[in-house]
């Protein structure tokens, strides 16, 4: 049938490469469309971001612009998780007593029982697996809707912390290693050579995908698109390295305090893996099918329910990731590791980053940058001494909106036919 | 036309439980021809489609598939033997785009990567095989296509992987007149290809505008099985709600029913 819906290109196999008007028309017409992506986020994270400026100068200092990323880190790592499990259209409520139990076993392994920091931080992941497989196992194959489940989890975990804590002391943490990961420091000449990598290695991958592409005729994105895409990530790194390794002591001949956390590489490692995992491989083009359409990815020979299970996994396994980053926060574990606003904090981030509650739409960049935003919220609020009644209200507020976007920006683009 | 069907199906019977859904069936499809099954809701369509790709047993009888006696136990065995089934509800990701539906769960990989390259180029291949030329770009998500963009794209994932038999089930129930047109001359040419292609649809106009034979189903037992070229619309409608028309169908011909494919016109053996 050549008569109804002809578009004068032909097939995509045989299209020239778009110019760089065209793309940005594209990109335009997708977000038109209501795929708005992680835009909100970055539109809300550099409005924010002037406001504290403007309002308090001290938000944009180096010592603070430090303190955002330790701030941020284990928000950011336990949403790192969520969006494996949101990606399905499941929730885990429990994630943030799940990062509480670990954190728990972290300290009682290397502070109560003197195992080296290595065993406690194995024992903390096994521990974030195990409760992942349990989750995972209620929702997959009992068939327990996640809310439900994870809401006993959350629940119950809080009643694992405090028994682990002995009803309410807290453990201490002396261990170098585990302080060190939020409290530690690598030396500017390292952190260069680490964003000299990470900047050649993203610029790598581009090119090698554009040669790829091109050689065997498939639509390739403009060069000029490609380059600028690269100098880009190049800046931004760039830019947060130059601005990490300044000195924010405030009396140098005391103690000197530049070079980034050693948290953020360990952040950027989690994102460009799980990145990697989510676009690059199989495993994670049967999450998205799942998410999207179950049915179809049943029909297609993907087995659901493990998909399910393992999402469980990587979302409590990340957990003990972010419970591990909080205790060498804190340099201690409380009753309230993992507790209080964490998980909501987490949710938010990955919502706010532009991850859909409702499945099948989400990458690992938007918790990072949704990460970053709560990050920016609880920081500048700190700035302004708000009550804080008033920087509940705000951060609610704040979730409320991302929430809406997505709502809405799903209407729209049922409305538009594209996603 | 061949001479050996590339399926075909002997004495089939197949009951849940106390009810008994497929009579005896016998029924052929042949390579480079559209065979339509027609049949009233509940005359066992889907089921004897269900028999086919092996998501039911089968009771009694016998499949042979390119002259050989095969049995298929699930729907790998049926993908196996080149056995795709299309179904009404596309069973397409919304949010995956074109190449990636087409290649869910069958990736092509190199080591664990996903070889988007080879991917895309294969679909872009097939897609042009089918002469397909109305869908803009392979990376857009399939819900920005049309009913019959989808559709196409479902039809070109079942062909994808050399398959030799393919069944729709109702690919233009919810289409419009322009969209319908275009999924039929797909149908039409995936005949023309050589595959052997059976479509069960409702709507007389499609069946009679591009099958060869007609196969109608009725209350479970195969009435007729003729071509298309050799029956009248109102003698399919008969068949469809009678069981019987004329010299075809129940009671016809021996009188009892049970072969009614030696009892047709045209028949296929």
């Amino acid at each position: 049938m050549t008569t109804t819906a002809v578009k004068k290109d032909g097939p995509a196999a045989v299209t020239p490469t778009p110019a760089v008007a065209d793309h940005v028309r594209n990109y335009i017409a997708r977000v038109r469309g209501g795929d708005l992506g992680s835009l909100p986020a970055v539109i809300g994270l550099v409005v924010l971001c002037v406001v504290f400026a403007i309002v308090r100068p001290v938000f944009i200092s180096a010592a603070n612009f430090a303190n955002l990323f330790t701030q941020g880190a284990a928000v950011t790592v336990i949403a790192m998780g969520l969006i494996f499990v949101l990606l399905l259209g499941e929730i885990d409520l429990s994630a943030g007593f799940a990062s509480g139990v670990c954190a728990a076993i972290l300290a009682n392994v290397v502070s109560v029982l003197g195992y080296p920091w290595y065993v406690a931080v194995l024992a903390a992941l096994a521990t974030g697996v195990v409760i992942g497989l349990t989750l995972g196992f209620l929702v997959a194959k009992v068939g327990i809707p996640s809310f439900v489940v994870t809401l006993a989890g959350f629940l119950a975990f809080q009643g694992v912390v405090l028994l682990l804590m002995k009803e309410g002391t807290n453990i201490s943490i002396g261990d170098d290693v585990i302080v060190g990961i939020e409290n530690g420091r690598v030396p500017p000449a390292v952190g260069w050579l680490l964003a000299a990598v990470a900047i050649l290695g993203y610029a790598a991958a581009q090119l090698l995908r554009h040669r790829n592409r091109a050689a065997r005729g498939l639509v390739t994105d403009p060069v000029a698109v490609v380059g600028a895409r690269i100098a880009g990530v190049a800046l931004l790194i760039g830019f947060a390295v130059y601005v990490l390794n300044q000195e924010r002591s405030i009396n140098t001949l005391i103690s000197s305090n530049k070079g980034m956390p050693v948290v953020v590489p360990i952040i950027a490692v989690l994102l460009v893996f799980w990145t990697f995992v989510l676009n690059r491989t199989a495993y994670g083009r049967h999450l998205y099918a799942v998410g999207g359409n179950a049915e179809a990815a049943r029909r297609a020979g993907i087995n659901v329910d493990r998909i399910k299970i393992s999402a469980f996994v990587i979302c409590s396994g990340m957990a003990a990731i972010g419970g591990i980053i909080a205790a060498s926060k804190d340099r201690s574990v409380d009753p309230n590791t993992g507790g209080s606003n964490v998980l909501l904090y987490a949710v938010g981030a990955a919502v706010i980053g532009g991850t859909s509650l409702f499945g099948g739409k989400g990458r690992m960049i938007n918790a990072v940058l949704g990460g970053a935003v709560v990050a920016v919220i609880i920081n500048g609020m700190g700035l302004l001494d708000l009550s804080s009644g008033l920087k509940y209200i705000f951060t609610g507020a704040v979730l409320m909106l991302a929430a809406g976007v997505d709502a809405l920006s799903r209407r729209r683009s049922a409305a538009t036919g594209t996603r | 036309m061949s001479a050996t069907p590339l399926l075909e199906l002997r004495g089939i019977d197949k009951s849940f439980g106390p009810v008994q859904v497929l009579r005896d069936v016998a029924f052929s499809a042949h390579p480079g021809e559209v065979t339509a099954l027609v049949g009233d809701n509940g005359a066992g369509k889907s089921t004897l489609v269900k028999c086919i790709s092996g998501i039911y047993p089968t009771d009694a009888g016998e499949v042979l598939f390119d002259g050989r006696p095969v049995t298929i136990h699930n729907p790998r065995d049926a993908a196996g033997l080149g056995i795709e089934v299309v179904y009404q509800d596309l069973a397409l990701c919304d949010n995956l785009d074109i190449v990636q539906n087409m290649f869910l769960g069958r990736e092509k990989r190199s080591g664990v990567v996903l070889d988007e390259p080879t991917m895309e180029q294969l679909a872009a291949e097939t897609l042009a095989g089918l002469s397909v030329r109305t869908v803009k770009s392979l990376r857009q998500h399939v819900s920005s296509l049309s009913g019959g963009q989808r559709q196409t794209v479902a039809i070109a994932k079942a062909v994808l992987w050399n398959s030799k038999l393919v069944i729709l089930d109702e690919p233009t129930a919810a289409l419009g007149v322009a969209q319908t047109a275009q999924v039929l001359e797909l149908v039409r040419r995936l005949a023309d290809k050589g595959l052997a292609v059976v479509l069960i649809s409702h709507n007389m106009n499609d069946v009679f505008a591009v099958s060869d034979r007609i196969a109608a189903l009725y209350l479970g037992q195969m009435v007729a099985q003729v071509k298309t070229t050799e029956i009248t619309h109102s003698q399919v409608v008969e068949l469809i709600t009678a069981g019987r028309s004329g010299n075809l169908g129940l009671g016809a011909g021996s009188g009892n029913g049970s072969e009614p494919a030696d009892a047709t016109p045209g028949a296929l053996r």
